[in-house]
């Protein structure tokens, strides 16, 4: 394809870039400032990332966040992963329409509608408010997010990979377990991340769902932010930013590894 | 019941394998739809009903903070007795006091706004991340998704620092001379246009970029050889070719902008006025479930419309993809 690389475009690109990187860069570099105050310079320090890690009310916070992320991710992405499946291998059933409705409209509906309609249900049945319900609440609205990366994947795949193992006798479990799930593995692995930063940045549903005794790491920055915004606040979100930024790479540079592997295997395969 | 009939057909006569088999994939398929299904029917269809419910019982001292209508506990006769109990009053509040009309149009009003200014700044971008030489096309579109990784309370609070009248923004602007007193900007309705074309922005570029890349460029030099100038072919040709991911990145702008809280709330003070903040407010600080109920009802009927739009244009771009 042609393509021109010309001056509009890369200014264009450069400024988008821009705007969307100044304001992180300089949360991040504020959170070195030796001075109080966020936003005049003091000179470089580490203290507040001391003082963060004496902050018992943040740590436990975060502890908190870290739990109900790994197994809300963890189940959002097994109940993802199901609802991407019965969406494009199953095109007909009794209330597809609605359960396709129900899959995508959690990713746009608001979150306040979404918080105080969980957060009546579980009055509605009882259930103490607390760790278990911010999971429960959070494996709802990110297990659709899972469903729409993986039914991507599902929707590319090649068919006849899974008919030629049935052909030589393999189970329907043992085809899915064998050679769907490996391919589709790539987006199984960035649903679950996806999953799990929703989970840990999700302030509004986790502050109707959650009780005393679980306040999330979002609601204990919130309720820090509308006192004023201080350096350890920005030393929170320095680490947070760091764990995410991290995390994606890595997965990405493994992703591109198996990319790579697998188009050598597949020449191979050819000439061979 | 369909299930016993075939277990019962296996264990008798036929060679069993085969009937096995597909039992087995018949289970595990329906366990497929069904858990998922099963799940979201409860914790999410299920709860919109309880809402409507709480929306129309009445406020009260204890906890919960509502009087119980239509309820099981008393019975199927008791059940139907309910229904003289239900009152609209609650609705009938959100008709009387203009608060609520007024957060409504403004939360409307505010998110088509930032979709068409989140519409202005993504368009060149995608557009340019679509131009640009195939092999770093990759890394452009993984800069654009990162900061969507990164928490969204962090991006908006990160806002502050920057636009408060002491803040980086205006210390910039005031050393340059550009300004001679610091410019209100935090707590304004401009704050909050920022805040959400900020926020909202890879929603916007990764839509637009997806039907961008596809495009045939081919069409524009077809266009361009025939004399078209380039102005005229972007809006003949590029644009309408690029609508439907123009109307998914605005549907993916506006319907989660419309409820929007932590960016009124944190960048926009006291002063701005919308529906999100609103309905917090009402269950938090007022305690008043019911009304905040009836909030989200009306909010949710607002939406319902592009929703479903949403939707179909989700379910047509998997068709298409197939």
């Amino acid at each position: 394809m042609n393509t021109t690389w010309s001056r509009f475009n890369i200014t264009s690109i450069t400024f988008g870039f821009a705007f969307l990187y100044l304001p992180i860069v300089l949360l991040i570099v504020f959170s070195f400032n030796e001075s109080k105050l966020v936003t005049v310079w003091g000179g470089f320090s580490t203290k507040w990332y001391v003082s963060l890690f004496h902050n018992q009310g943040l740590m436990d916070a975060a502890w908190v966040t870290i739990r109900v992320g790994l197994v809300s991710a963890t189940v959002a992405t097994v109940l993802g992963t199901m609802g991407a499946l019965a969406l494009t291998r199953y095109t007909r059933f009794h209330g597809r329409v609605l359960f396709s409705g129900m899959i995508f409209a959690p990713l746009v509906m608001p979150d306040v509608i979404t918080g105080l309609s969980l957060l009546l249900l579980f009055v509605a049945i009882g259930l103490d408010r607390g760790l278990m319900t911010v999971t429960l609440a959070h494996i709802t609205f990110t297990m659709c997010f899972v469903a729409v990366v993986v039914q991507s994947r599902l929707i590319s795949f090649d068919r006849s990979l899974e008919e030629a193992a049935m052909d030589l006798g393999a189970t329907p479990v043992k085809t899915f377990f064998q050679i769907t799930l490996p391919v589709i593995m790539p987006a199984i692995v960035s649903g679950w991340m996806l999953a799990f930063t929703l989970s840990l940045d999700d302030l509004v549903i986790a502050s109707f769902a959650s009780g005393p005794g679980a306040t999330t790491l979002p609601m204990k920055i919130y309720s820090q932010v509308r006192l004023g915004v201080t350096p350890e606040i920005n030393a929170a979100c320095t680490i947070l930013i760091a764990i995410v930024a991290v995390g994606v790479i890595a997965a990405s540079v493994v992703n591109k590894r198996r990319e790579v592997q697998r188009q050598l295997d597949e020449r191979a395969a050819q000439r061979g | 019941m369909s299930n016993i009939a075939i277990t019962d057909t296996t264990g008798q006569a036929v060679p069993a394998k085969p009937v096995v088999k597909s039992f087995a994939a018949g289970f595990v398929s329906r366990l497929v739809i069904l858990v998922p299904y099963l799940w979201l029917l409860f914790f999410f269809l299920v709860p919109f009903i309880i809402v409507f419910k709480i929306s129309l019982s009445q406020t009260a001292i204890a906890m919960p903070p509502y009087t119980p209508v239509l309820d099981f506990r008393d019975g199927v006769a008791g059940f139907f007795a309910g229904f003289r109990d239900l009152n609209f009053d609650n609705y009938a509040w959100l008709t009387q006091d203009a608060l609520y009309f007024n957060a409504y149009v403004t939360s409307v009003i505010i998110a088509a706004i930032s979709t068409v200014l989140t519409l202005l700044v993504g368009y060149p971008l995608a557009y340019g991340m679509a131009r640009a030489p195939a092999t770093i096309r990759p890394t452009l579109l993984m800069l654009v998704i990162l900061p969507f990784w990164t928490s969204f309370l962090i991006r908006v609070y990160a806002w502050i620092g920057i636009l408060k009248p002491e803040g980086l923004l205006n210390q910039l602007l005031l050393s340059l001379h550009i300004i001679n007193q610091p410019l209100v900007i935090l707590n304004t309705y401009t704050a909050i246009f920022i805040g959400i074309v900020y926020s909202y922005l890879p929603f916007m570029v990764l839509p637009l970029y997806s039907s961008l890349e596809k495009m045939d460029y081919s069409l524009i030099e077809a266009a361009k050889d025939l004399g078209c100038p380039p102005t005229a072919a972007f809006w003949k040709v590029t644009f309408p070719l690029s609508l439907p991911g123009v109307i998914a990145g605005c549907l993916l702008v506006f319907i989660p902008a419309v409820g929007e809280f932590v960016i009124p709330d944190l960048l926009g003070g006291s002063q701005t006025l919308m529906i999100g903040k609103t309905l917090w407010n009402e269950f938090f600080a007022n305690r008043d479930w019911p009304v905040s109920s009836a909030v989200a009802v009306i909010l949710l009927l607002l939406l319902i419309v592009p929703i479903v739009l949403f939707q179909h244009a989700q379910a047509r771009a998997q068709e298409i993809e197939r």
